[in-house]
């Protein structure tokens, strides 16, 4: 045997299974309108997003090492953005998403500036200070409804398609459409050369940083498309909602404490760990949610758990059982098979 | 022979899965200079960790006293009367010169050794007391740090590679004043890459190479050439 | 005139957000960690104060005769039963643990007091004032401000001057050299949780006196506490105190402006800061 023998592979037998298995499920999703009830549409779609919201969060704080308390600024940026560009500019819901989407990356690059002098928890609670800006300042703004907020008008919603039922589909097959460009986009952004970079950062900054790495550069490009995302799903969120308030738009429980809580028990830094995070957390809340207060508190004494016990989360435990990556991002020495008598 | 103050057996040492004592029996008695030297990696600073706690060991093999030490933390061996000066000084920056000596104190064990006494024996430090403690030289840094580890009035005091980073002449003054610090009954151990100073100050040695010892001998009567072989790990 | 006054009162406000800062500052000097509950145990304490002057009747500042010594008591247990676990090299671990505190401390509270906000009882003390050269200070906020300069002055002395402080400085710097000295790190810092807890009860009780509280109002004190340490400067308790008295001023101007928008001043000023001087005013160590 010599080294020609051997192979180097991406992907392995168990990502292609699951490759098969998630086109498989992906074409029973999208046929969702015609099998699903309403009720069970709207789970749904507020399941995909909050995927979405929890891969984002992950792969800031997971990969990048931005640890964000924040990025409720950004969702509510988004949906107030949704509301003040059909409302006022006459954009149809669908492009005022995208403009959402934009909007949050040119507010998120200031935002950056001044963050990134602060490092570790002193960032995170900096991200917050952001976000609680942001919810002061548009509650200042009576336009939009000012403390109390304002509903998106019938005209407006119309416009996205003029029966419910139409309605209900379109925003469905947008949640589900946003969850899988989310976590498609992360995966391919990790197998890129970027991507790479970022691995190498999280993993020892000080190397990385010989290695040639502009680790600051890499970082806020991370922060800026990550907000921008963050604010488009938020425009999406508020899409379904109807309604916004800046306490809803902003609120810490909402869109940070439930997304870092799906991040940290399905595995912080891989790309499996939302998903199966996003299950568990929501399995969790329709098995739970009757009990109020008694179930925040079962969700922080679980994060506390995995945290101290299990920190790689649930796909962590998972993946060094079994060596598994359903996502191939590594790369894979595959020895030949040994001859007779060798 | 009268028991020893402290021996090592079958003691192996482990960074992660790294092994890096293999084996390692050792003893020093009581009154005993005792000196360890071998090349950078070969173990030595693992085995001052291993002793002083800084490193847990399997059980069974550190004795101190006749005690079992190997399991306990590093503040517990330190109550136990075992000092170090550790490799590379490592005064504590945010106290003062008096206040690096004053917490080498914090065991509270009775002795000679007081501020005072420490002041008579290096007063530079007395002038410079209330100096921020990284603000003095490479040599003054040594003496506050031998003075912090005398403070504890141990029983058996560990000198981690002082020479490094030293002036020659510094040296010199250190080395000299040595026997007059490790006073009556008083053991210690010398790590140390300069051979002929350890030996200078020693009654017995110990090569270390590749994490096993290499060679013991008394330091008085132990040839250039034994020491070479057991350096350099030549057969 | 208005205008002094509004500086005079937001400068004593600095002295109530100081206390905020105190124990936050405190914690990250010694442990670097920085504690997302820390907020919600200002309310924790509130509570207390609130619970023993109901059941005994004393005055709520009395009260502090109780409350400080729990709440050392419940730092310490929660420094070595779970906070000493996350400190290491990590940073996510003390962040994600603390905040989920935070959660479990809020709702907790939910479940016991419900949400209404409720206050304590100080009878005269609320609304007892003097004159100052044609001022009206309030008795309450003039005691505060002197209640932080003492807990500043007292932690200063106690850093400096006694073996405990001295231990938390070694601790601070180089742990392994200070566990050779004989101390126990992991009771080191219980013991600074159990100090910063205590001048956090401090803070809470007065608190509950000025105004009214509820649980949802911990995430508030904890940026006010966090934007005082930050304006002031790292690892500078008397910057803290700077800090403090800048975020009460920015505070209060911003509300002689409009009154809603007092609160968003003194983020503003906490952003300009940042901005133009990163690492605070009077920083001491590095972020």
């Amino acid at each position: 045997m010599s080294l020609q023998d051997y192979t180097v592979s991406r992907s392995s037998n168990a990502a292609r299974i699951a490759a098969v298995v998630a086109a498989l499920v992906l074409i029973a999703l999208i046929a969702a309108p015609w099998w699903a009830g309403r009720a069970e549409m709207r789970l749904m779609g507020e399941l995909f997003l909050y995927l979405a919201l929890a891969s984002l969060w992950n792969l800031m704080a997971g990969y990048a090492g931005l640890v964000s308390v924040g990025q409720q600024a950004y969702v509510g940026f988004g949906g107030y953005m949704l509301f003040a560009l059909t409302m006022f500019a006459g954009l149809h819901p669908i492009a005022a998403i995208a403009a959402a989407g934009l909007l949050g990356a040119l507010a998120s690059i200031p935002v950056a500036v001044l963050i990134f002098r602060l490092r570790g928890a002193y960032f995170a609670i900096g991200t917050w200070v952001i976000a609680e800006v942001f919810r002061l300042g548009f509650a200042q703004v009576s336009a939009l409804g000012g403390g109390s907020g304002s509903s998106l008008p019938v005209a407006v919603v119309k416009s996205l398609a003029s029966k419910r039922a139409m309605r209900e589909a379109l925003s469905y097959w947008l949640a589900l459409g946003a969850a899988v460009v989310v976590v498609t986009a992360v995966y391919l952004f990790l197998r890129s050369r970027k991507g790479l970079a970022l691995t190498a950062i999280r993993d020892n900054e000080l190397a990385a940083g010989s290695l040639g790495i502009d680790i600051w550069r890499t970082k806020f490009t991370v922060y800026v498309v990550t907000s921008a995302l963050t604010a488009m799903i938020g425009a999406l969120i508020f899409l379904q909602k109807l309604r916004i308030s800046p306490d809803a738009a902003f609120s810490v429980n909402d869109w940070t404490a439930f997304v870092i809580f799906i991040v940290v028990i399905g595995g912080i830094g891989t790309i499996e760990g939302p998903i199966i995070g996003t299950l568990v957390f929501f399995a969790l809340r329709e098995t739970l949610a009757d009990l109020g207060t008694t179930y925040l508190i079962v969700l922080g004494v679980v994060a506390i758990v995995m945290m101290l016990k299990a920190p790689k989360g649930i796909w962590g435990v998972i993946r060094s059982r079994y060596d598994l990556q359903l996502f191939p991002l590594g790369y894979r020495v595959i020895a030949p098979k040994p001859d007779n008598g060798a | 022979m009268p028991d020893p103050i402290l021996q090592t057996q079958g003691l192996d040492a482990y960074y992660n899965d790294f092994q890096a004592l293999y084996g390692v029996d050792m003893h020093v008695g009581k009154g005993e200079v005792l000196a360890i030297i071998g090349a950078n990696g070969a173990g030595k600073t693992t085995l001052m960790r291993s002793i002083t706690g800084l490193l847990s060991n399997g059980p069974g093999q550190i004795s101190y006293h006749g005690e079992d030490i190997s399991q306990l933390r590093a503040d517990e061996v330190a109550w136990r009367g075992l000092a170090m000066v550790p490799e590379g000084r490592q005064l504590f920056p945010s106290l003062s010169v008096r206040e690096n000596l004053m917490i080498g104190a914090q065991v509270g064990r009775k002795g000679p050794w007081t501020l005072e006494a420490v002041y008579k024996l290096f007063p530079i430090l007395d002038e410079r007391k209330d100096q921020q403690s990284t603000s003095l030289s490479g040599g003054q840094q040594q003496m506050v740090a031998i003075g912090r580890a005398l403070m504890a009035n141990p029983d058996l005091i560990l000198f981690d590679e002082i020479s490094l980073g030293l002036a020659p002449i510094i040296i010199k003054d250190i080395y000299d004043a040595l026997p007059g610090i490790i006073g009556e009954g008083m053991s210690a151990i010398i790590v140390e890459q300069d051979i002929s100073k350890a030996l200078s100050v020693s009654s017995r040695v110990y090569c270390l190479q590749e994490g096993r010892i290499s060679l013991e001998g008394a330091s008085d009567t132990v040839s250039r050439e034994e020491i070479s072989r057991a350096y350099f790990g030549i057969e | 005139m208005d205008w002094l006054n509004a500086i005079v009162q937001g400068t004593l406000l600095g002295g109530l957000y100081a206390l905020f800062a105190a124990g936050l500052s405190l914690i990250f000097g010694v442990m670097r960690l920085v504690n997302i509950a820390h907020g919600d145990l200002i309310v924790l304490a509130a509570y207390l104060g609130l619970t023993v002057t109901t059941a005994t009747g004393l005055h709520p500042l009395l009260a502090l005769l109780i409350v400080v010594p729990t709440m050392g008591v419940i730092g310490y247990v929660l420094q070595r039963q779970l906070l000493n676990q996350t400190l290491g090299d990590d940073l996510l671990p003390p962040l994600l643990v603390t905040f989920g505190l935070s959660v479990i401390l809020q709702n907790a509270l939910l479940e016991f007091y419900t949400a209404d906000p409720q206050k304590m009882d100080a009878g005269a003390l609320e609304t007892a004032s003097f004159a100052v050269g044609g001022l009206t200070l309030g008795v309450l906020p003039v005691l505060t401000f002197g209640v932080a300069v003492l807990v500043i002055w007292g932690l200063q002395w106690t850093f400096y001057h006694t073996a405990i402080g001295r231990a938390f400085r070694a601790v601070s710097d180089n742990q392994d050299i200070a566990q050779l000295m004989g101390l126990n790190r992991r009771h080191v810092f219980g013991l600074a949780m159990a100090l910063a807890l205590g001048v956090t009860a401090i803070a809470g009780i007065l608190l509950g006196i000025r105004t009214s509280f509820d649980p949802s109002i911990g995430g508030g004190r904890l940026i006010f506490g966090f934007e005082a340490v930050i304006i002031g400067g790292l690892g500078n308790l008397w910057g803290t105190l700077a800090g403090g008295v800048i975020l009460g001023v920015a505070q209060t101007v911003g509300a002689k402006i409009d009154p809603g928008w007092q609160i968003l001043a003194g983020h503003l000023a906490f952003l300009f800061i940042l901005a133009v001087r990163p690492n605070g005013l009077f920083p001491r160590i590095d972020a």
